[in-house]
């Protein structure tokens, strides 16, 4: 184990696969003689090679479809997006084509690629450069879609992405770029999709998240327990598809209440599946409708005030947590 | 780079009497009885979504496949039946496909679309319009890395040539190409209609070759309806492809006889002189006369051969008829792979 950075951790994840395996490569905008524009490419190029490390020019759906027909021939592409919002160009190459091929061509190719970069909100970069995706990709069978809270997530999960047979959706969560976390040394450590885990015990609510909230949705917990006396067990989902609500299950029968978290908007959201779900198997269990915490339902204004009202915070869920437990 | 030049073959030697055109009569023959047959069973209801068939067509297919090796990899569009069976896919699993059953070659998933034989080198069948050029040059890409001499055949309509993946495809392939890194051969089958809009009306600059130069891709024109002139220019640049990595490009000019789809009834945007004047540029007829001229096929060997076809595109759709279709469990495989999203256990 040793202390790294979220940044730090994918560079990682991505070199030792490099290492590994030659059938791995990475293309995307200005990350190999620019080295990134959040430096998680930086010396990859001078260590691999432009073959390897590919400058593309800006064209999203160029890079998302070249990537599937590599994939579909053998190789292991990793497509960085400069920030998931970019990635919108691309759709058609990430909707129609990577996530369908193996289902009509009736599985005669597997697609092993990644499509990884930045999303989230919080450095004032207004409408369309600060918006999240895990539900967008969510709805379409086909993909992996991943939103890894930790640095020893991100790298974990990364590998598991890079060893796979499909194309994963791989959600960086720009503001935990410099987050410091412990990280695994075993070159094979790898995170499996699917497996949410407990981020924090607790008996009396169940808080789901994910992602950045995850982080956010910890320290509201710690808050509550030392102002309020409530204990929180927090549950991070992880992967958002494959989706695994066992935990959050077993913990919603232990509290009974549950606040689902995501940072973006409310309507048809990632929180509305995970609350529908809860309800539908724990309905005898709740004590309280599951609440939801989410942004506010607009695009994303730049001014810094705006910004913070637009997106959730710990007040946000604290309050909702009390709501569940009728504290309110 | 060539200007813009028309390939036809004026000069016919010895080699034009070789049993391999014989093959490519018989090959183009089969496809216009097989699409024939596509269009009664859609009228029959045996054939679901849509159906777009290659009539008019055949010498695009033929000549140019023809002309590849074994390993090479093919990518189309929707109106893909001919690039399947002439890469050697089953003519009885291709219209199984097209009934929805289970020995189809994409397993009845994917339809008249979404053929797929990648065993045969036929790498789909796509129904977004000009979405499989980015694949294409990306398998390209692979095909290089992995230091083969393999190469990628994609071809599209002159419709694909206005949507952003098309121009996204050729400046990443151009640039790729300076490297040797893209091997690709991109065949535009120009029949003169984005659907029922005529190149006129889609297109502000008409010389699709033209366009392709415009992103450092050689690109050169040919009579489509010959196939002795396609095949020429295939020898001859996927030589070049083959020895350089370099894409490049044949506008191949042709002409749909059927409507765009089966349920292209109407065809508002034609006339029936138009069809009519194009049917005498029969690309089958061209070459039938040709061997008839000049190696001395007979009434007799032609006659054969449509019978054949007739009797193997029924066959055809009998095999798609007794077939059963997809077990409803088939439903829920091929999504992921079967292990799902997990790393493979080391060996």
């Amino acid at each position: 184990m040793a202390e790294k950075t979220y940044r730090d951790a994918i560079r990682e994840a991505m070199m030792e696969e490099m290492d590994r395996d030659t059938n791995v490569l990475i293309m995307g905008e200005d990350i190999g003689v620019y080295e990134g524009t959040f430096r998680i490419t930086a010396g990859m190029l001078k260590k691999y090679g432009p073959r390897r490390v590919i400058d593309t020019p800006i064209a999203e759906a160029g890079m998302a479809g070249t990537a599937v027909g590599m994939a579909m021939l053998g190789l292991r592409p990793i497509v960085e997006m400069m920030t998931m919002n970019f990635a919108i160009v691309a759709a058609d190459q990430i909707l129609n084509h990577a996530a369908k091929v193996r289902y009509f061509s009736g599985g005669q190719v597997d697609v092993p690629m990644v499509i990884r970069g930045p999303q989230g909100a919080g450095v004032q970069l207004s409408a369309q450069h600060s918006q999240t995706f895990e539900t967008f990709y969510g709805h379409f069978p086909g993909l992996a879609v991943v939103t890894p809270a930790t640095p020893a997530d991100a790298k974990g999960m990364l590998k598991t992405a890079i060893r796979g047979k499909d194309p994963v959706i791989f959600l960086e969560s720009a503001a935990l770029y410099g987050m410091k976390g412990e990280v695994p040394d075993d070159l094979d450590f790898t995170v499996p999709f699917g497996q949410s885990r407990v981020a924090r015990e607790g008996s009396d609510v169940t808080i789901v998240s994910y992602g950045r909230m995850l982080q956010v949705s910890l320290i509201a917990a710690e808050k509550l327990s030392n102002d309020e006396g409530i204990e929180a067990e927090v549950i991070d989902l992880r992967s958002i598809r494959p989706l695994d609500l066992q935990p959050s299950y077993a913990s919603v029968a232990k509290t009974h209440r549950a606040v689902v978290v995501q940072e973006q908007w409310k309507p048809f959201g990632a929180a509305a599946e995970i609350a529908a779900s809860i309800t539908e198997e724990m309905f005898d269990d709740l004590d309280a409708p599951v609440a939801r915490v989410t942004g506010e339902d607009v695009p994303m204004p730049y001014a810094r005030n705006l910004e913070l009202l637009a997106t959730p915070h710990e007040p946000q869920i604290i309050a909702a947590v009390k709501k569940v437990m009728y504290h309110d | 780079m060539a200007e813009t030049t028309r390939t036809s073959a004026t000069t016919i030697d010895s080699a034009a009497c070789a049993p391999e055109w014989t093959e490519i009569l018989r090959q183009m023959i089969f496809i216009r009885r097989f699409e024939e047959a596509t269009e009664r069973e859609f009228r029959r209801g045996k054939i679901g979504g849509y159906l777009h068939v290659y009539s008019g067509q055949e010498a695009v297919a033929t000549g140019i496949l023809s002309a590849i090796q074994k390993g090479d990899i093919v990518f189309s569009g929707y109106r893909d039946h001919a690039h399947a069976l002439t890469l050697g896919a089953d003519p009885c699993r291709v219209m199984a496909e097209l009934f929805g059953k289970a020995t189809g070659v994409s397993k009845g998933k994917g339809g008249s679309m979404h053929l797929f034989d990648a065993e045969h080198g036929f790498y789909g069948g796509y129904g977004i319009v000009g979405g499989h050029l980015t694949l294409a040059t990306g398998a390209a890409y692979a095909l290089r890395y992995q230091q083969t001499e393999r190469i990628v055949v994609c071809y599209f309509g002159d419709g694909a040539m206005n949507i952003g993946s098309f121009h996204e495809a050729m400046n990443i392939a151009g640039l790729w190409g300076k490297q040797g890194m893209c091997p690709v051969l991109f065949v535009i089958e120009n029949n003169g209609y984005a659907m029922g809009t005529s190149i006129e009306r889609h297109s502000a600059l008409t010389d699709l070759s033209a366009r392709v130069r415009a992103y450092s891709i050689q690109a050169e024109k040919v009579d489509a309806q010959d196939v002795f002139a396609v095949r020429g220019v295939a020898d001859r640049v996927i030589r070049q492809i083959r020895e350089t990595g370099k894409p490049y490009c044949i506008e191949a000019v042709t002409y749909r006889f059927s409507g765009h789809g089966a349920a292209d009834i109407l065809q508002p945007y034609r006339t029936k002189d138009e069809v009519e004047e194009h049917r005498h540029r029969d690309p089958i007829m061209i070459l039938r006369n040709r061997l008839r001229e000049i190696c001395g096929l007979s009434d007799d060997d032609v006659k054969k051969m449509e019978d054949d076809a007739g009797e193997r595109a029924a066959q055809a759709v009998k095999f798609a008829e007794e077939s059963p279709v997809p077990d409803p469990r088939e439903l829920f495989t091929d999504v992921v792979a079967e292990h799902g999203p997990q790393p493979e256990t080391e060996s």
